[in-house]
Protein backbone atom coordinates (compact mmCIF):
# COMPACT_ATOMS: atom_id res chain seq x y z
CA UNK A 1 0.00 0.00 0.00
CA UNK A 2 1.71 3.36 -0.89
CA UNK A 3 2.00 5.82 1.81
CA UNK A 4 -0.47 8.13 1.53
CA UNK A 5 -0.36 12.10 3.08
CA UNK A 6 -2.86 13.79 4.56
CA UNK A 7 -2.84 17.44 4.21
CA UNK A 8 -4.56 19.45 7.14
CA UNK A 9 -5.82 22.55 5.55
CA UNK A 10 -4.55 25.21 7.98
CA UNK A 11 -7.19 28.25 8.31
CA UNK A 12 -5.83 31.54 7.01
CA UNK A 13 -6.03 34.35 9.21
CA UNK A 14 -8.38 37.11 7.16
CA UNK A 15 -8.28 41.33 8.31
CA UNK A 16 -11.06 40.71 10.89
CA UNK A 17 -9.07 37.48 12.20
CA UNK A 18 -5.76 39.47 12.64
CA UNK A 19 -7.24 42.80 14.33
CA UNK A 20 -8.44 39.90 17.17
CA UNK A 21 -11.36 42.47 17.96
CA UNK A 22 -14.28 40.34 16.13
CA UNK A 23 -13.19 37.30 17.48
CA UNK A 24 -12.70 38.67 20.79
CA UNK A 25 -16.60 39.96 20.40
CA UNK A 26 -17.22 36.64 19.45
CA UNK A 27 -15.94 35.03 22.44
CA UNK A 28 -17.23 37.38 25.11
CA UNK A 29 -20.59 36.61 23.22
CA UNK A 30 -20.45 32.98 23.91
CA UNK A 31 -19.35 33.43 27.76
CA UNK A 32 -21.63 36.18 28.15
CA UNK A 33 -24.57 33.77 26.73
CA UNK A 34 -23.82 31.46 29.10
CA UNK A 35 -23.29 34.00 31.79
CA UNK A 36 -27.28 35.59 31.38
CA UNK A 37 -28.57 32.49 30.48
CA UNK A 38 -27.80 30.85 33.77
CA UNK A 39 -27.87 34.13 35.80
CA UNK A 40 -31.40 34.13 34.64
CA UNK A 41 -32.41 30.35 35.19
CA UNK A 42 -30.73 30.90 38.76
CA UNK A 43 -33.12 34.02 39.29
CA UNK A 44 -35.87 31.78 38.19
CA UNK A 45 -35.11 29.16 40.62
CA UNK A 46 -35.24 31.27 43.36
CA UNK A 47 -38.85 32.34 42.16
CA UNK A 48 -39.70 28.42 42.21
CA UNK A 49 -40.00 28.52 38.08
CA UNK A 50 -38.56 26.54 35.39
CA UNK A 51 -37.25 23.97 37.92
CA UNK A 52 -36.98 21.15 35.23
CA UNK A 53 -33.93 23.41 33.37
CA UNK A 54 -30.91 23.35 34.91
CA UNK A 55 -28.53 26.40 35.53
CA UNK A 56 -25.44 24.50 36.58
CA UNK A 57 -23.91 20.85 36.55
CA UNK A 58 -22.58 21.16 39.48
CA UNK A 59 -23.63 18.73 42.38
CA UNK A 60 -23.55 19.81 45.96
CA UNK A 61 -21.47 16.76 46.71
CA UNK A 62 -21.68 16.18 50.58
CA UNK A 63 -25.69 16.42 50.16
CA UNK A 64 -26.21 15.61 46.93
CA UNK A 65 -24.45 12.66 45.44
CA UNK A 66 -24.21 11.39 41.78
CA UNK A 67 -26.13 8.09 41.11
CA UNK A 68 -23.60 5.51 41.15
CA UNK A 69 -24.87 2.71 38.56
CA UNK A 70 -25.42 -0.73 39.84
CA UNK A 71 -22.46 -2.67 38.16
CA UNK A 72 -19.95 0.34 40.28
CA UNK A 73 -16.99 -1.77 42.27
CA UNK A 74 -17.13 -0.08 45.44
CA UNK A 75 -15.55 -0.96 48.79
CA UNK A 76 -15.53 -4.39 49.71
CA UNK A 77 -16.97 -6.51 51.70
CA UNK A 78 -17.41 -10.05 53.17
CA UNK A 79 -21.11 -11.71 52.83
CA UNK A 80 -22.02 -13.71 55.85
CA UNK A 81 -23.77 -17.34 56.06
CA UNK A 82 -26.82 -17.37 57.98
CA UNK A 83 -25.56 -17.45 61.60
CA UNK A 84 -23.19 -14.01 60.82
CA UNK A 85 -19.53 -16.06 59.92
CA UNK A 86 -18.01 -15.03 57.06
CA UNK A 87 -18.93 -17.46 54.23
CA UNK A 88 -15.04 -17.20 53.12
CA UNK A 89 -13.17 -20.63 53.38
CA UNK A 90 -9.86 -18.81 52.86
CA UNK A 91 -9.42 -20.61 49.93
CA UNK A 92 -6.24 -17.70 49.14
CA UNK A 93 -8.13 -17.51 45.09
CA UNK A 94 -8.23 -13.74 45.51
CA UNK A 95 -5.21 -13.36 47.48
CA UNK A 96 -3.71 -15.38 44.60
CA UNK A 97 -5.55 -13.43 41.59
CA UNK A 98 -5.09 -10.08 43.26
CA UNK A 99 -2.89 -7.61 40.97
CA UNK A 100 -2.01 -5.05 43.22
CA UNK A 101 -1.13 -8.25 46.47
CA UNK A 102 -3.28 -6.10 49.17
CA UNK A 103 -5.54 -8.91 50.15
CA UNK A 104 -3.78 -10.72 53.40
CA UNK A 105 -5.79 -13.80 54.41
CA UNK A 106 -4.19 -16.12 58.20
CA UNK A 107 -6.98 -19.06 57.58
CA UNK A 108 -7.58 -21.71 60.55
CA UNK A 109 -9.48 -24.68 60.87
CA UNK A 110 -13.20 -24.49 60.72
CA UNK A 111 -15.01 -26.05 63.97
CA UNK A 112 -17.41 -27.27 61.55
CA UNK A 113 -15.67 -30.63 59.72
CA UNK A 114 -18.56 -29.66 56.75
CA UNK A 115 -16.36 -26.77 56.03
CA UNK A 116 -12.74 -26.94 55.53
CA UNK A 117 -11.30 -23.68 56.85
CA UNK A 118 -12.55 -20.21 57.70
CA UNK A 119 -10.39 -16.92 58.27
CA UNK A 120 -9.26 -16.28 60.71
CA UNK A 121 -7.73 -12.46 59.57
CA UNK A 122 -8.74 -10.75 56.94
CA UNK A 123 -7.20 -7.37 55.73
CA UNK A 124 -7.29 -5.75 52.74
CA UNK A 125 -5.08 -2.62 52.18
CA UNK A 126 -7.55 -0.20 50.01
CA UNK A 127 -3.61 2.20 49.79
CA UNK A 128 -3.11 -0.78 47.37
CA UNK A 129 -6.07 -1.76 45.88
CA UNK A 130 -6.96 -1.06 42.52
CA UNK A 131 -10.78 -1.97 42.33
CA UNK A 132 -10.51 -4.33 39.42
CA UNK A 133 -12.72 -6.73 40.80
CA UNK A 134 -10.55 -9.70 40.17
CA UNK A 135 -11.27 -11.07 44.11
CA UNK A 136 -14.66 -11.21 43.38
CA UNK A 137 -14.25 -12.96 40.01
CA UNK A 138 -12.03 -15.43 41.54
CA UNK A 139 -14.04 -15.82 44.66
CA UNK A 140 -15.58 -19.45 44.39
CA UNK A 141 -18.29 -19.01 47.32
CA UNK A 142 -19.37 -15.95 46.61
CA UNK A 143 -18.12 -14.77 50.37
CA UNK A 144 -16.63 -11.14 49.03
CA UNK A 145 -18.40 -8.22 47.16
CA UNK A 146 -17.52 -4.67 45.89
CA UNK A 147 -21.35 -3.47 46.00
CA UNK A 148 -21.55 -1.34 49.71
CA UNK A 149 -21.42 1.69 47.61
CA UNK A 150 -18.59 3.79 49.90
CA UNK A 151 -16.80 5.39 47.55
CA UNK A 152 -15.35 8.38 50.12
CA UNK A 153 -12.31 6.17 50.92
CA UNK A 154 -10.04 8.29 52.72
CA UNK A 155 -7.58 8.53 55.91
CA UNK A 156 -4.96 10.73 57.43
CA UNK A 157 -2.64 7.69 57.23
CA UNK A 158 -1.15 4.54 55.70
CA UNK A 159 -2.17 2.24 58.37
CA UNK A 160 -5.78 3.83 58.37
CA UNK A 161 -6.37 2.94 55.02
CA UNK A 162 -6.44 -1.16 55.95
CA UNK A 163 -9.51 -3.16 56.37
CA UNK A 164 -9.73 -5.54 59.15
CA UNK A 165 -12.62 -8.62 59.19
CA UNK A 166 -14.96 -6.87 61.03
CA UNK A 167 -14.63 -4.11 58.97
CA UNK A 168 -15.27 -5.73 56.17
CA UNK A 169 -17.97 -8.07 57.31
CA UNK A 170 -20.21 -4.91 58.38
CA UNK A 171 -19.38 -2.22 56.01
CA UNK A 172 -19.70 1.07 57.78
CA UNK A 173 -20.40 4.48 54.94
CA UNK A 174 -18.59 6.40 58.01
CA UNK A 175 -16.07 4.58 58.34
CA UNK A 176 -13.81 7.54 57.50
CA UNK A 177 -14.28 8.89 60.75
CA UNK A 178 -13.49 5.93 62.21
CA UNK A 179 -10.07 5.45 60.41
CA UNK A 180 -9.33 9.03 61.46
CA UNK A 181 -9.80 8.69 64.98
CA UNK A 182 -7.98 5.18 65.24
CA UNK A 183 -5.19 6.76 63.19
CA UNK A 184 -4.71 9.43 66.00
CA UNK A 185 -3.93 6.79 68.23
CA UNK A 186 -0.90 4.55 67.19
CA UNK B 1 -12.01 70.71 53.79
CA UNK B 2 -14.33 68.90 55.88
CA UNK B 3 -16.50 68.28 52.95
CA UNK B 4 -13.06 66.68 51.03
CA UNK B 5 -12.53 64.65 53.69
CA UNK B 6 -16.01 63.29 53.83
CA UNK B 7 -15.86 62.63 49.96
CA UNK B 8 -12.90 61.28 50.38
CA UNK B 9 -13.89 58.89 52.66
CA UNK B 10 -17.37 58.05 50.46
CA UNK B 11 -15.15 57.00 47.66
CA UNK B 12 -12.35 55.68 48.93
CA UNK B 13 -14.93 53.37 51.12
CA UNK B 14 -16.89 52.54 47.88
CA UNK B 15 -13.68 51.49 45.99
CA UNK B 16 -11.94 49.57 48.80
CA UNK B 17 -15.25 47.85 49.19
CA UNK B 18 -15.87 46.88 45.51
CA UNK B 19 -12.75 45.66 45.21
CA UNK B 20 -13.17 43.10 48.06
CA UNK B 21 -16.17 42.18 46.77
CA UNK B 22 -14.72 41.87 43.15
CA UNK B 23 -13.01 38.60 44.67
CA UNK B 24 -16.78 37.60 45.21
CA UNK B 25 -17.58 38.57 41.70
CA UNK B 26 -15.00 36.78 39.90
CA UNK B 27 -15.42 33.71 41.91
CA UNK B 28 -19.32 33.74 41.24
CA UNK B 29 -19.29 35.03 37.38
CA UNK B 30 -16.95 32.64 36.34
CA UNK B 31 -18.66 29.79 37.85
CA UNK B 32 -22.19 30.88 35.90
CA UNK B 33 -20.22 31.60 32.73
CA UNK B 34 -18.91 27.66 32.99
CA UNK B 35 -22.34 26.10 34.07
CA UNK B 36 -20.44 25.93 37.75
CA UNK B 37 -22.40 27.52 40.90
CA UNK B 38 -19.31 28.95 42.79
CA UNK B 39 -17.78 29.13 46.02
CA UNK B 40 -20.62 29.04 48.58
CA UNK B 41 -19.27 27.06 51.99
CA UNK B 42 -17.73 29.91 53.76
CA UNK B 43 -21.32 30.69 55.67
CA UNK B 44 -21.59 32.42 59.07
CA UNK B 45 -24.38 30.01 61.12
CA UNK B 46 -24.85 31.17 65.01
CA UNK B 47 -25.07 28.46 67.09
CA UNK B 48 -27.61 29.70 69.66
CA UNK B 49 -31.15 29.23 69.81
CA UNK B 50 -32.20 33.08 70.26
CA UNK B 51 -30.25 33.92 67.12
CA UNK B 52 -32.62 32.04 65.07
CA UNK B 53 -34.01 35.00 62.70
CA UNK B 54 -30.09 36.52 62.40
CA UNK B 55 -29.63 33.23 60.75
CA UNK B 56 -32.75 33.54 58.69
CA UNK B 57 -31.58 36.29 57.77
CA UNK B 58 -28.10 35.22 57.27
CA UNK B 59 -28.64 32.35 55.11
CA UNK B 60 -29.07 34.78 51.55
CA UNK B 61 -25.49 35.88 52.18
CA UNK B 62 -24.74 32.21 53.20
CA UNK B 63 -26.19 31.03 50.00
CA UNK B 64 -24.53 33.36 47.82
CA UNK B 65 -21.45 32.94 49.56
CA UNK B 66 -20.40 36.26 50.13
CA UNK B 67 -18.57 35.41 53.20
CA UNK B 68 -15.83 34.51 51.37
CA UNK B 69 -14.11 37.77 50.86
CA UNK B 70 -13.97 37.46 54.82
CA UNK B 71 -12.74 34.14 55.25
CA UNK B 72 -10.14 35.25 52.36
CA UNK B 73 -9.13 37.95 54.82
CA UNK B 74 -8.91 36.28 57.79
CA UNK B 75 -6.68 33.40 55.97
CA UNK B 76 -4.47 36.29 54.14
CA UNK B 77 -4.06 38.04 57.69
CA UNK B 78 -2.96 34.96 59.78
CA UNK B 79 -1.07 33.24 57.41
CA UNK B 80 2.77 33.27 58.18
CA UNK B 81 4.22 36.28 56.60
CA UNK B 82 7.20 35.36 55.11
CA UNK B 83 10.55 37.50 53.46
CA UNK B 84 12.79 35.69 52.47
CA UNK B 85 16.95 35.38 53.49
CA UNK B 86 18.92 37.86 51.36
CA UNK B 87 16.18 39.34 50.31
CA UNK B 88 15.60 43.28 50.91
CA UNK B 89 13.50 43.34 54.06
CA UNK B 90 12.68 46.76 53.86
CA UNK B 91 11.87 46.95 50.50
CA UNK B 92 9.76 43.61 50.57
CA UNK B 93 7.62 44.97 53.00
CA UNK B 94 7.43 48.60 51.41
CA UNK B 95 6.65 47.06 47.63
CA UNK B 96 3.07 46.04 47.99
CA UNK B 97 2.32 49.53 49.75
CA UNK B 98 3.45 51.44 46.77
CA UNK B 99 1.55 48.97 44.09
CA UNK B 100 -1.33 50.02 46.06
CA UNK B 101 -1.36 53.73 47.19
CA UNK B 102 -0.29 54.47 43.66
CA UNK B 103 -3.25 52.34 42.54
CA UNK B 104 -5.75 53.84 45.03
CA UNK B 105 -4.93 57.69 44.75
CA UNK B 106 -5.73 57.88 40.82
CA UNK B 107 -9.64 57.98 42.11
CA UNK B 108 -9.04 61.06 43.96
CA UNK B 109 -9.69 62.92 40.45
CA UNK B 110 -12.65 60.72 39.25
CA UNK B 111 -15.08 62.44 39.27
CA UNK B 112 -18.46 60.51 39.66
CA UNK B 113 -20.88 63.40 39.34
CA UNK B 114 -21.51 67.05 38.77
CA UNK B 115 -22.29 69.50 41.57
CA UNK B 116 -24.22 69.33 44.55
CA UNK B 117 -25.91 72.46 45.65
CA UNK B 118 -26.76 71.32 49.69
CA UNK B 119 -27.65 74.86 51.68
CA UNK B 120 -26.61 77.18 49.18
CA UNK B 121 -23.30 75.28 49.53
CA UNK B 122 -21.71 74.27 46.09
CA UNK B 123 -20.22 70.94 46.09
CA UNK B 124 -18.19 69.55 43.49
CA UNK B 125 -18.60 65.67 43.67
CA UNK B 126 -15.04 65.31 42.93
CA UNK B 127 -12.15 64.50 45.59
CA UNK B 128 -9.76 66.66 44.21
CA UNK B 129 -10.28 69.21 41.76
CA UNK B 130 -7.11 69.28 39.70
CA UNK B 131 -7.57 71.04 36.54
CA UNK B 132 -4.82 68.70 34.80
CA UNK B 133 -6.33 65.12 36.09
CA UNK B 134 -5.69 63.29 33.11
CA UNK B 135 -2.22 64.08 33.54
CA UNK B 136 -2.07 63.00 37.43
CA UNK B 137 -4.06 59.98 36.90
CA UNK B 138 -1.32 58.67 34.12
CA UNK B 139 1.26 59.61 36.24
CA UNK B 140 -0.33 57.59 39.37
CA UNK B 141 -0.99 54.80 37.20
CA UNK B 142 2.75 54.77 35.66
CA UNK B 143 3.85 54.89 38.74
CA UNK B 144 2.14 51.61 40.01
CA UNK B 145 4.91 49.67 37.64
CA UNK B 146 6.81 50.60 40.78
CA UNK B 147 6.36 48.27 43.55
CA UNK B 148 6.05 45.86 41.16
CA UNK B 149 9.15 45.72 40.02
CA UNK B 150 10.20 46.37 43.58
CA UNK B 151 8.58 43.55 44.66
CA UNK B 152 10.80 41.51 42.11
CA UNK B 153 14.02 43.08 42.97
CA UNK B 154 13.50 42.50 46.56
CA UNK B 155 12.79 39.04 46.46
CA UNK B 156 16.24 37.97 45.44
CA UNK B 157 14.77 35.32 43.33
CA UNK B 158 15.14 35.05 39.92
CA UNK B 159 11.27 34.19 39.42
CA UNK B 160 10.24 37.11 40.76
CA UNK B 161 13.07 39.09 39.13
CA UNK B 162 12.05 38.50 35.97
CA UNK B 163 8.46 38.57 36.44
CA UNK B 164 9.23 42.02 37.31
CA UNK B 165 10.74 42.43 34.46
CA UNK B 166 7.98 41.25 32.30
CA UNK B 167 5.81 43.73 34.29
CA UNK B 168 8.16 46.18 33.88
CA UNK B 169 7.93 45.81 29.92
CA UNK B 170 4.48 45.47 29.48
CA UNK B 171 3.75 48.72 31.25
CA UNK B 172 6.25 50.68 29.64
CA UNK B 173 4.52 48.94 26.11
CA UNK B 174 1.01 49.64 27.20
CA UNK B 175 1.12 52.85 29.46
CA UNK B 176 2.07 54.91 25.95
CA UNK B 177 -0.91 53.76 24.07
CA UNK B 178 -2.74 54.39 27.12
CA UNK B 179 -1.64 57.95 27.04
CA UNK B 180 -1.90 58.29 23.38
CA UNK B 181 -5.62 57.42 22.78
CA UNK B 182 -6.59 59.87 24.97
CA UNK B 183 -4.87 62.62 23.57
CA UNK B 184 -7.74 62.05 20.97
CA UNK B 185 -10.14 62.93 23.54
CA UNK B 186 -8.08 65.63 25.06
CA UNK B 187 -8.12 67.24 21.38
CA UNK B 188 -11.59 67.22 21.23
CA UNK B 189 -12.82 68.52 24.55
CA UNK B 190 -9.69 70.66 24.40
CA UNK B 191 -8.83 70.04 28.16
CA UNK B 192 -7.42 67.78 30.94
CA UNK B 193 -9.88 68.43 33.47
CA UNK B 194 -11.90 65.58 33.91
CA UNK B 195 -14.80 67.33 35.09
CA UNK B 196 -14.07 69.70 32.09
CA UNK B 197 -14.14 66.60 30.02
CA UNK B 198 -17.22 64.61 31.17
CA UNK B 199 -19.55 67.97 30.87
CA UNK B 200 -18.32 68.04 27.31
CA UNK B 201 -19.87 64.92 26.36
CA UNK B 202 -23.01 66.27 27.61
CA UNK B 203 -23.39 68.15 24.74
CA UNK B 204 -25.30 66.82 21.57
CA UNK B 205 -23.91 65.76 17.82
CA UNK B 206 -26.42 66.68 15.34
CA UNK B 207 -29.03 67.79 17.83
CA UNK B 208 -29.71 64.25 19.27
CA UNK B 209 -26.36 61.90 19.56
CA UNK B 210 -24.89 62.43 22.72
CA UNK B 211 -21.39 63.41 22.29
CA UNK B 212 -19.95 60.94 24.17
CA UNK B 213 -16.59 59.71 23.42
CA UNK B 214 -17.00 56.33 22.61
CA UNK B 215 -19.16 58.15 19.55
CA UNK B 216 -16.61 60.65 18.56
CA UNK B 217 -13.80 58.39 19.20
CA UNK B 218 -14.84 54.63 18.79
CA UNK B 219 -10.96 53.24 17.81
CA UNK B 220 -9.66 54.85 21.01
CA UNK B 221 -12.32 53.20 22.80
CA UNK B 222 -11.08 50.00 21.80
CA UNK B 223 -7.39 50.93 21.89
CA UNK B 224 -7.76 52.01 25.22
CA UNK B 225 -10.01 49.16 26.56
CA UNK B 226 -6.89 46.80 24.90
CA UNK B 227 -4.32 48.49 26.10
CA UNK B 228 -6.34 49.30 30.29
CA UNK B 229 -6.61 45.87 30.81
CA UNK B 230 -2.95 45.19 30.07
CA UNK B 231 -2.25 47.93 32.99
CA UNK B 232 -4.98 45.19 35.05
CA UNK B 233 -2.02 42.86 34.57
CA UNK B 234 -4.98 40.42 34.27
CA UNK B 235 -5.95 37.61 32.27
CA UNK B 236 -4.92 38.16 29.11
CA UNK B 237 -2.32 40.34 29.78
CA UNK B 238 -1.23 38.39 33.50
CA UNK B 239 2.63 37.06 31.87
CA UNK B 240 3.63 39.87 34.80
CA UNK B 241 1.82 36.90 37.07
CA UNK B 242 0.96 34.11 35.74
CA UNK B 243 0.03 31.91 38.86
CA UNK B 244 0.08 28.83 37.75
CA UNK B 245 2.80 28.24 34.62
CA UNK B 246 5.03 31.18 34.31
CA UNK B 247 6.12 32.23 37.85
CA UNK B 248 5.44 36.15 38.78
CA UNK B 249 6.91 39.12 40.59
CA UNK B 250 5.20 37.74 44.24
CA UNK B 251 6.44 34.55 44.37
CA UNK B 252 8.40 35.39 47.54
CA UNK B 253 5.22 36.87 48.87
CA UNK B 254 2.70 35.52 51.35
CA UNK B 255 -0.66 36.69 53.53
CA UNK B 256 -1.22 39.63 53.39
CA UNK B 257 1.70 41.07 51.29
CA UNK B 258 0.69 38.62 48.60
CA UNK B 259 -2.92 39.64 49.13
CA UNK B 260 -2.03 43.50 48.55
CA UNK B 261 -0.68 42.72 45.32
CA UNK B 262 -4.07 40.75 44.67
CA UNK B 263 -5.92 43.49 45.92
CA UNK B 264 -4.22 46.14 43.57
CA UNK B 265 -5.36 44.30 40.67
CA UNK B 266 -8.72 44.48 41.39
CA UNK B 267 -8.35 47.92 42.31
CA UNK B 268 -6.95 48.56 39.22
CA UNK B 269 -9.52 46.87 37.44
CA UNK B 270 -11.76 49.37 38.59
CA UNK B 271 -9.82 52.17 37.75
CA UNK B 272 -9.79 51.52 34.53
CA UNK B 273 -13.39 50.97 34.10
CA UNK B 274 -13.52 54.57 36.00
CA UNK B 275 -11.60 55.69 33.30
CA UNK B 276 -13.29 53.66 30.29
CA UNK B 277 -16.34 55.50 32.26
CA UNK B 278 -15.21 58.87 32.00
CA UNK B 279 -13.54 59.09 28.88
CA UNK B 280 -15.84 57.21 26.72
CA UNK B 281 -19.05 56.85 28.10
CA UNK B 282 -20.16 60.13 29.46
CA UNK B 283 -19.12 59.20 32.89
CA UNK B 284 -22.04 60.53 35.32
CA UNK B 285 -23.73 62.09 32.09
CA UNK B 286 -27.10 60.61 31.65
CA UNK B 287 -28.17 60.92 28.07
CA UNK B 288 -30.62 64.69 27.45
CA UNK B 289 -30.24 65.07 31.46
CA UNK B 290 -29.70 68.57 32.12
CA UNK B 291 -29.55 70.73 35.45
CA UNK B 292 -32.75 70.91 35.52
CA UNK B 293 -34.74 68.17 33.99
CA UNK B 294 -34.60 65.54 30.80
CA UNK B 295 -34.49 67.93 27.60
CA UNK B 296 -35.52 65.15 24.91
CA UNK B 297 -34.44 66.44 20.79
CA UNK B 298 -37.82 65.84 20.22
CA UNK B 299 -38.85 68.86 21.86
CA UNK B 300 -39.88 67.43 25.30
CA UNK B 301 -39.07 68.66 28.86
CA UNK B 302 -39.56 67.05 31.81
CA UNK B 303 -38.83 68.65 35.29
CA UNK B 304 -36.75 66.60 37.69
CA UNK B 305 -35.94 68.05 40.79
CA UNK B 306 -31.89 69.20 41.91
CA UNK B 307 -31.13 66.10 44.52
CA UNK B 308 -32.78 63.55 41.94
CA UNK B 309 -30.42 64.70 39.08
CA UNK B 310 -27.50 64.35 41.21
CA UNK B 311 -28.58 60.74 42.33
CA UNK B 312 -29.42 59.93 39.06
CA UNK B 313 -25.94 61.07 37.72
CA UNK B 314 -24.38 58.97 40.81
CA UNK B 315 -25.93 56.16 39.96
CA UNK B 316 -25.18 56.68 36.15
CA UNK B 317 -21.47 56.62 36.76
CA UNK B 318 -21.76 53.68 38.92
CA UNK B 319 -23.70 51.37 36.61
CA UNK B 320 -21.18 51.95 33.87
CA UNK B 321 -18.22 51.33 36.18
CA UNK B 322 -19.93 48.06 37.04
CA UNK B 323 -20.79 47.33 33.51
CA UNK B 324 -17.09 47.51 32.25
CA UNK B 325 -16.02 45.81 35.53
CA UNK B 326 -18.62 43.27 34.27
CA UNK B 327 -17.00 43.10 30.67
CA UNK B 328 -13.70 42.82 32.09
CA UNK B 329 -14.16 39.74 34.02
CA UNK B 330 -16.09 38.43 31.69
CA UNK B 331 -13.17 38.99 28.74
CA UNK B 332 -10.62 37.83 31.63
CA UNK B 333 -12.71 34.26 32.14
CA UNK B 334 -12.83 34.19 27.92
CA UNK B 335 -9.25 34.58 26.72
CA UNK B 336 -6.17 33.06 27.23
CA UNK B 337 -3.13 34.84 27.93
CA UNK B 338 -0.82 36.30 25.36
CA UNK B 339 2.56 34.79 24.83
CA UNK B 340 5.70 37.43 25.78
CA UNK B 341 6.17 37.89 21.87
CA UNK B 342 2.49 38.37 21.08
CA UNK B 343 1.99 40.86 23.67
CA UNK B 344 4.95 43.13 22.45
CA UNK B 345 3.87 42.69 19.29
CA UNK B 346 0.39 43.70 19.73
CA UNK B 347 1.89 46.26 21.92
CA UNK B 348 4.37 48.24 19.77
CA UNK B 349 3.14 46.75 16.25
CA UNK B 350 0.06 46.98 16.66
CA UNK B 351 -1.98 49.30 18.96
CA UNK B 352 0.28 52.09 19.23
CA UNK B 353 0.87 52.78 15.33
CA UNK B 354 -2.96 52.68 15.40
CA UNK B 355 -2.77 55.63 18.14
CA UNK B 356 -0.95 57.53 16.54
CA UNK B 357 -2.43 57.57 13.13
CA UNK B 358 -5.97 57.95 15.41
CA UNK B 359 -4.47 60.91 16.88
CA UNK B 360 -3.30 62.60 13.55
CA UNK B 361 -6.54 61.73 12.02
CA UNK B 362 -8.15 63.53 14.62
CA UNK B 363 -6.08 66.36 15.18
CA UNK B 364 -7.01 66.94 11.33
CA UNK B 365 -11.02 66.39 11.86
CA UNK B 366 -10.44 69.37 14.61
CA UNK B 367 -8.57 71.32 13.05
CA UNK B 368 -10.86 70.75 9.81
CA UNK B 369 -14.38 71.68 11.84
CA UNK B 370 -12.85 74.34 14.09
Amino acid sequence: MAITTKVIKRPKLNFWHMIYIPEIIRGVMITGGHFWRNMFFHTMHKLGLFKAVQAAVTIMYPEHKRPVAPRTRTRHRLTQREDGSPRCVACMMCETVCPARCIYIVAEEHPDPTIEKRPASFDIDLGKCVYCGFCVEACPEDAIRMDTRILNISAYSREGMKLDIRELLNPNPDYTLVLTRISHHP
Amino acid sequence: MLITIILAAVVYFSVLNFAALHTWIERKQSAVMQDRIGANRAAIILPWKWAAPVNWLLRPLNELGLFHPIADAIKMFTKEDYVPPYGDKFLHTLAPFLAMTFAMVGFAAIPFGDVLILGGQTIRLQVAPINAAVLFIFAMASMGVYGVVLAGFASNSNYAFLGGMRAASQMLAYEITLGVTLVGIVMIFGTLDLQEIVRGQGELLFGWLPKWGFVVQPVAFFLFVTAGLAETKRIPYDIPEGESEIVGYFTEYSGMKFGMFFFTDFIETIMIACLATTFFFGGWQVPYLTANGFNFPWGAFAAVPHPAVVALQIFSFTLKVFFFCWLFMTIRWTLPRFRYDQLMALGWKGIFPVALVNVVVTAVIVLIFQ
